[in-house]
């Protein structure tokens, strides 16, 4: 049993910090419970500490690296995943009996979340096997349906904080995965059997220098055509195949070059083997068809989780709303909502589809679909959206448009069509080598033609000789292995990049747009402001505490560790603010409309602070039995490194402009303060119109777009390099090139410099392997070749690269 | 010297068994995950 909840925390103050005992986070002053040795954060945690002492799982609390966050199980029911149309699309019925899905869980972070998932069994009977992929945040889960339904495991995953999505890619995954395992035992043939070429070609060349005996000779050459034969016809295959298919589309590719090296070399070795004189390529064909191989795998993956794009972006909108139909209300997934039906939307609930309110009185966040950092209140008639969020009180909504012609879903098809327009990643090692083959090929004709006139018992073997030597084995590693290192580097120190043209295109400065909200912003409601006497915290605490308002938030995160008071009685007035009862009196907060009309003005001294107070902020007022005492300012504070991070971007020569959903006086006011040049930072963006900014942006030059919510998607995708920051909405960030997970802004410099010197090494590579070809190549075309040289600059040339690569600074090796 | 005739084919069985072995991991899927099972085998378990 774990002990570690009252374990000594930092004291502020005089009150010490009481940690909760699931997440270790502060636990509010207002939950302590002296009685007890557990305490809890939220009800999230007690519920998921309950679960794991009653199924014998107290363990969990053993491991060091826990997850520090409070579980917000969503308490949904989940119940359309016991739907008929659900289980036909993401579960597979297995010959054992057992059904088997695929979800993608939010909040999947490290060691202790792969033990706890892989106990499901446990949590919850009849599931039979989990396994998470911590990269994915995939759990594959089987189960014996006859015994417990889908939305069950579902529900236990949720209350332990691990929210599921069905996950859609099924299909299209499968077939990564057998794509991925064909290429790993090519790799594996490929690199064995060159290693053993290599071996026997070591021998032939000692012999050539001390002599050997002819028939050991024999047998060596004839050792090293018949492994040639399997690396040829099974790994070397994709690059015929690759070259035909260029062939017949008349397409200019990489493969066609090297399938006919490979061919030639193949040819000239095997007739050079029979007749048992000249020289034999099989070695070198060997290691180029590995290198290709190695290289072509390593670029693929990259790219890869780049094309992700959307899949998560869907999970945004909830799967299930409830409906109300002859005055009662039940849930509908969210996917059969038809326009004319009624929405039954709670606090704190998502909106499943676009309509206009019919009854009640709320605050909507659209932060998410706009980037409006302030709730907008609507009323019965107004709009509102899918995907956005319902903070203040029930509505019921008519639905207008559902599912594909919802607003959200159309800012998700632009985002697709932007993904998809994206020009094929140009990798400049693909540039440079199809450039460099078709040098060597005309070189190779060249001394070809020459030696003909002049020595034609030469020619072919001199030919070949140059196109062996010089093939590109080490160009074609030099790019994808300087990237995957720089990539790896990168991502202990918290930037994930998904494809290696990102950092190609972030080396030189261009034009940087930034969202506001969450990105040069916290994204959160703060208390930024507080005039007034400390004596008056506690009370508006106590009233905040039961709200789900973001601004209520804000006080709470601000005094967490204030006592509060007893409130005995507590009402809600919607657009205006709370009213309650105290420890006796009477307590308004809310805003200034609302607070006057309980009667009492504002004071010269509170008058004063107002008027010097940031005009980005909310005010909030709080009366005392009718007396105004203090005002609050909230809002969303600029991050801490923001400042900074943009002087240096602009030291280095990027262009910044601040693109914000937010209204117009607030980012105005940011961007002057941040130093934005007057026109750059602009306000009141629908996400169509950052997108359309950005298009235009992107034909006068490199766009990087930094975004962190739906809003910023289109925008993300669309431009040339898209960089989610940390925060932001998880789906959304799938979208993104890069994505940072650690907050503020300064690890954007550090992508950016890191990005510079990760090119500067890669030209450097390029350049010593070019050095080690033109080297090769002016010996073959002079007839020097011998075999002994051509064994020192290959694999000379390989080892170059691959030791630039690794010890070429990128990114700072250590981690954060 | 005709020791290298018996030990250079038996090299090559022994090479091709490794690679069979291989070839049988990575289509099992052992390769499919590298982060996870580096996390899993740090739980010592019982159960």
């Amino acid at each position: 049993m774990s002990t570690d909840a009252l374990r000594a925390a930092p004291s502020v103050g005089t009150v010490a910090v009481c940690l909760c005992t699931h997440c270790g986070l502060p636990v509010p002053t207002g939950l302590l419970d002296e009685a007890v040795s557990e305490q809890f954060c939220c009800s999230g945690c007690r519920t998921a500490f309950a679960i794991l002492n009653e199924r014998g799982l107290e363990r969990y609390y053993a491991f060091t690296d826990r997850r520090e966050i409070p579980v917000r199980a969503s308490g949904r029911s989940f119940e359309e995943f016991d739907h008929p149309a659900f289980a036909e699309r993401y579960v597979v019925h297995q010959a054992d009996g057992l059904a088997r899905t695929e979800l993608y869980l939010e909040g999947v972070h490290c060691a202790s979340c792969v033990w706890l998932v892989e106990r499901m069994p446990m949590v919850v009977p009849g599931v039979v096997r989990a396994e998470l992929d911590v990269r994915r945040s995939l759990a594959v889960l089987e189960w014996d349906d006859a015994a417990v339904p889908l939305s069950a495991i579902a529900r236990g995953l949720d209350q332990l904080g691990y929210p599921p999505h069905p996950f859609r890619g099924v299909a299209r995954d499968a077939m990564r995965r057998r794509e991925d395992r064909a290429m790993l035992v090519r790799i594996g043939i490929a690199g064995a059997i060159a290693i053993n070429i290599m071996l026997a070609a070591l021998a032939l060349y000692a012999g050539q220098l001390n002599g050997m005996d002819p028939a050991m000779t024999r047998f060596f050459r004839w050792i090293s055509f018949g492994l040639a034969v399997p690396a040829f016809v099974w790994p070397g295959r994709v690059f015929f195949v690759g070259a035909w298919a260029s062939v017949r589309t008349r397409s200019l590719h990489m493969d066609l070059p090297i399938a006919i090296a490979l061919a030639a070399g193949m040819g000239q070795g095997a007739i050079n083997t029979i007749v048992d004189s000249g020289p034999v390529y099989f070695d070198g064909l060997a290691v180029l068809i590995f290198a290709l191989l190695v290289g072509r795998f390593l670029q693929q993956r990259g790219q890869r989780i780049a094309t992700d794009a959307t899949e998560l972006l869907s999970s945004i909108a909830p799967l299930s709303s409830r409906i109300i139909e002859d005055g009662r209300s039940r849930e509908l997934p969210t996917d059969a909502l038809l326009p004319g039906m009624v929405l039954d939307v709670r606090t704190g609930e998502t909106f499943g589809a676009d309509g206009i309110v019919v009854v009640g009185r709320s605050m909507v966040n659209a932060a998410l679909l706009t980037g409006e950092s302030r709730p907008v209140a609507v009323s019965p008639g107004e709009r509102v959206f899918a995907g956005t969020l319902n903070v203040e009180a029930p509505l019921q909504v008519r639905v207008e448009e559902s599912g594909e012609s919802s607003r959200i879903a159309r800012l998700l098809q632009h985002v697709e069509a932007s993904a998809r327009r994206r020009a094929p990643v140009v990798q400049l090692a693909n540039r440079m080598a199809g450039f460099f083959v078709a040098v060597v090929l005309v070189a190779a004709v060249v001394t070809f033609i020459v030696k003909w006139r002049t020595a034609p018992a030469r020619a072919l073997d001199d030919a070949i000789a140059l196109l062996i030597v010089t093939c590109p084995c080490a160009l074609a590693l030099a790019t994808p292995l300087s990237i995957t290192v720089a990539i790896g580097r990168a991502a202990r120190r918290g930037m994930l990049i998904k494809g290696g043209d990102a950092l190609e295109l972030l080396a030189k400065p261009a034009t940087l747009v930034l969202d506001k909200t969450g990105t040069i912003t916290e994204g959160s409601t703060a208390l930024a402001a507080w005039i007034g006497p400390d004596w008056v915290k506690p009370f508006v605490l106590a009233l905040e505490q039961g709200s789900s308002h973001p601004l209520a938030d804000g006080f709470r995160r601000a005094w967490t560790d204030l006592p509060t008071g007893v409130v005995t009685e507590e009402h809600h007035v919607t657009g205006g603010g709370l009213e309650g009862v105290v420890d006796g009196r009477l307590i308004r907060v809310g805003s200034p409309r609302f607070v006057r009309d309980g009667g009492g003005a504002l004071n010269a001294e509170l008058q004063d602070g107002i008027a010097s107070m940031d005009r980005t902020l909310t005010p909030v007022h709080i009366s005392v039995d009718g007396v105004i005492l203090a005002v609050a300012g909230l809002g969303d504070r600029v991050r801490a490194d923001a400042q900074q991070s943009l002087d240096r971007l602009r030291a280095a020569g990027w262009r910044t402009i601040m693109l914000s959903g937010d209204a117009a006086d607030v980012v105005d006011a940011v961007g002057r303060s941040l130093g934005f040049a007057p026109g750059e930072a602009i306000g009141a963006a629908s996400p169509e119109d950052k997108l359309a900014y950005v298009e235009r942006l992107k034909k006068a030059g490199r766009v990087v777009m930094v975004g962190d919510g739906v809003n910023d998607a289109a925008a993300i995708a669309a431009a040339h390099v898209g960089i989610g920051v940390h925060g932001g909405a998880e789906a959304c960030l799938s979208t993104a090139d890069i994505y940072l997970t650690r907050p503020g802004l300064s690890s954007l410099v550090e992508l950016v410099e890191g990005s510079g010197r990760t090119m500067r090494v890669i030209r450097r590579n390029i350049a010593f392997s070019l050095g080690y070809n033109a080297i090769g190549a002016s010996l073959a075309i002079a007839g020097l070749l011998t075999p002994l040289i051509a064994a020192v600059l290959m694999p000379a040339s390989s080892l170059t690269v691959v030791l630039g690569a690794w010890h070429g600074f990128t990114f700072s090796r250590d981690r954060t | 010297m005709s020791v290298i005739y018996v030990v250079l084919p038996l090299a090559l069985v022994i090479v091709t068994a490794a690679v069979i072995a291989f070839i049988w991991s990575a289509r099992s899927g052992q390769f499919d995950d590298l982060d996870t099972p580096a996390v899993r085998m740090l739980h010592d378990d019982k159960d």
